[in-house]
């Protein structure tokens, strides 16, 4: 039971998305399996990437997309990393200024909750601000190669905006998002919980769209090891899953979530107040500074409905946008590395397969807003679909 | 080929006294363009802006996030820049992380060329880290000063005993408790307090 590595250095940064992790470890799941864990709040995604690398963390709380790029070796040395485990599905948002959710309302042909109307609304925005000579608007996402930039490109590309010449993209890590948009530097950002509440907390934006309504499921970090790591480790790694699998469910079961919160919430843990926390679990988020909330199932799924067991879909969905941007080549051997990345025969392995996915569930794994199903072994038509495009 | 003197240098630091240790260190060693970035506002925009050969940023920066943009296809991006640190040398990577100071360089320039630069980086921020470590033990014990002064009074005037006498008793009940005399010291204070 208890052969191998029982002490493990385990890195994250304090997101509502990481907790599985937490709970794994405070809550006694990986002391039921004997491990011993540090956990080690990060200030910044390459911080974790580097400790990752080189091994001063045996394992992360890791943005499924640099998973992916580190094991291609994009932009940086290339290391072999395996996710064994989703730590969720969904849980980002796309928050805007009051100011940018006016324009967006004043052109909106539609309901603004509706994606398709608010890319469109955009795009008139964008047109509006060139004509008359204003600077372009700023949206800020949490790194490169995230969900964020990925899900917000998509969204704003099917409106007719390209996201590299019609405004800017910048990188703002998480804590700094709300003194952003606050200062007026960034109009809009994408990111996680709980970031977008504590913007529409203080009266200064709204939240326009939680990404689940623009990609049904979507894979958002992982736990990420070193594939080197996972092959000398084969128990410790079996372990570190079960003990993920239970905190898990224990997370998604209702009765456990004012504990859940309590423990999320520490100061040394993601250090914000139980009750947005709490938000975020429940999926009924405050969108407006004027009280409204809006609810959603899909949220952030920590484990329910398949949302922990790797989906190699996912990883050839991320994969595809690398292409489309021109952050990443087109290859057939990058694509099955990336889906490599996703190991679902290890989570089975230790928490089996688990029921098949309701029929209400997308039928590609993705379910995006618009256009057709995602295939996941013909990236190349996926990519041509779309106008807007680096490749 | 620019000589190394005139390398363009950025430090992006949050604190200030940091920076300007490295900065002292940078220009001693001949470096004449060294430009420090403390605001953290517009972060890549100023880089470009002055469109470095080195960039040296703290590891306790959340900003590192934002220089990786750099490495991304886009039409802001003047050069290209690459990350010093890279597998071919571990030693250096260990010894940038435990002082926690990363650089990145301009694609192009030979690591050699900059290895000097990262080692005095290392070393600064070291030395940085031994002075707020020092500086922290010497308020510290001011601290520890303070409460055997109270504590001391206190003995002086319920046990009346002079000076050294009231010390003496304090340092032989810390030998016998196994405790410092400031943890002694501190209990005077409380059972004082608690009997007022």
């Amino acid at each position: 039971m208890t052969d191998g590595k029982n002490k493990l250095r385990i890195g994250f940064i304090p997101l509502a998305d990481a907790a599985a992790l937490i709970i794994a470890v405070d809550k006694g799941f990986t002391k039921e399996e004997g491990l011993d864990i540090e956990l080690v709040r990060e200030v910044s995604w390459s911080n974790m990437r580097d400790k990752l690398n080189i091994g001063l963390f045996d394992a992360a709380h890791l943005l499924a997309p640099i998973a992916i790029a580190s094991s291609l070796g994009l932009g940086h040395v290339r290391v072999p990393i395996v996710a064994p485990f989703n730590l969720g599905l969904n849980g980002n948002a796309i928050t805007v200024t009051n100011d940018l959710y006016k324009a967006l309302a004043d052109h909106a042909h539609g309901d603004l909750a509706d994606p398709k109307v608010s890319a469109r609304s955009l795009a008139d925005v964008v047109a509006e601000r060139r004509r008359k000579g204003r600077e372009p608007l700023n949206f800020g996402m949490t790194f490169p190669f995230s969900t964020h930039n990925y899900q917000l490109r998509f969204w704003m590309a099917s409106g007719g905006v390209d996201p590299d010449q019609d405004l800017r993209m910048v990188v703002l890590p998480p804590p700094y998002m709300v003194e952003s948009i606050s200062s007026g530097h960034v109009d809009a950002f994408c990111v996680g919980a709980p970031w977008n509440s504590v913007a529409v907390d203080l009266g200064i934006a709204h939240i326009l769209h939680f990404v689940s309504e623009i990609l049904q499921r979507a894979t958002e970090k992982v736990l990420a090891v070193r594939a080197s790591w996972a092959k000398e480790n084969p128990d410790t790694l079996r372990r570190l899953i079960r003990a993920h699998g239970n905190a898990a469910d224990f997370i998604e079961d209702v009765k456990n979530r004012e504990e859940t919160c309590a423990i999320l919430s520490a100061p040394n843990r993601i250090d914000v107040a139980a009750e947005v926390i709490r938000r975020t679990l429940d999926g009924k988020l405050k969108v407006s500074p004027d009280g409204t909330y809006r609810t959603s199932e899909r949220y952030l799924m920590v484990g329910r409905i398949g949302a922990a067991r790797p989906d190699p879909v996912q990883a050839a969905w991320l994969y595809a946008q690398m292409v489309r941007w021109g952050h990443a080549p087109l290859s057939n051997e990058f694509l099955a590395i990336s889906k490599a990345v996703f190991r679902t025969d290890l989570y089975d392995a230790v928490l089996g397969k688990g029921s098949p996915l309701p029929a209400s569930e997308p039928a590609d794994g993705v379910g995006a807003f618009v256009g057709p199903a995602f295939d996941p072994n013909d990236i190349r038509a996926h990519l041509s679909l779309w106008k807007i495009r680096r490749w | 080929m620019l000589p190394d003197s005139h390398l363009k240098i950025v430090i992006v630091d949050e604190s200030p006294i940091r920076a300007a240790i490295l900065e002292d260190g940078l220009r001693e060693a001949g470096h004449v363009q060294v430009i420090r970035i403390e605001d953290r506002t517009n972060l890549l925009a100023r880089v470009y802006a002055i469109d470095p050969d080195v960039i040296l940023i703290d590891l306790e920066n959340p900003s590192r996030d934002v220089l990786e943009q750099m490495f991304q296809v886009s039409r802001v991006v003047k050069r290209p820049v690459a990350m010093f640190v890279d597998q071919s040398d571990t030693a250096s990577i260990q010894a940038a992380i435990d002082a926690g100071v990363s650089a990145y360089i301009v694609d192009g320039l030979k690591k050699e060329r900059i290895k000097h630069i990262l080692d005095m980086s290392i070393m600064r921020f070291n030395a940085f880290s031994r002075l707020e470590g020092e500086l922290e033990q010497t308020k510290l014990a001011l601290e520890d000063r303070k409460v055997i002064d109270r504590a001391k009074g206190i003995l002086m005037k319920v046990k009346n005993l002079t000076e050294e006498e009231a010390y003496a008793l304090m340092r032989k009940t810390a030998m016998n408790e196994k405790k410092k005399i400031a943890e002694i010291a501190q209990s005077i204070i409380t059972a004082a307090e608690m009997l007022k």
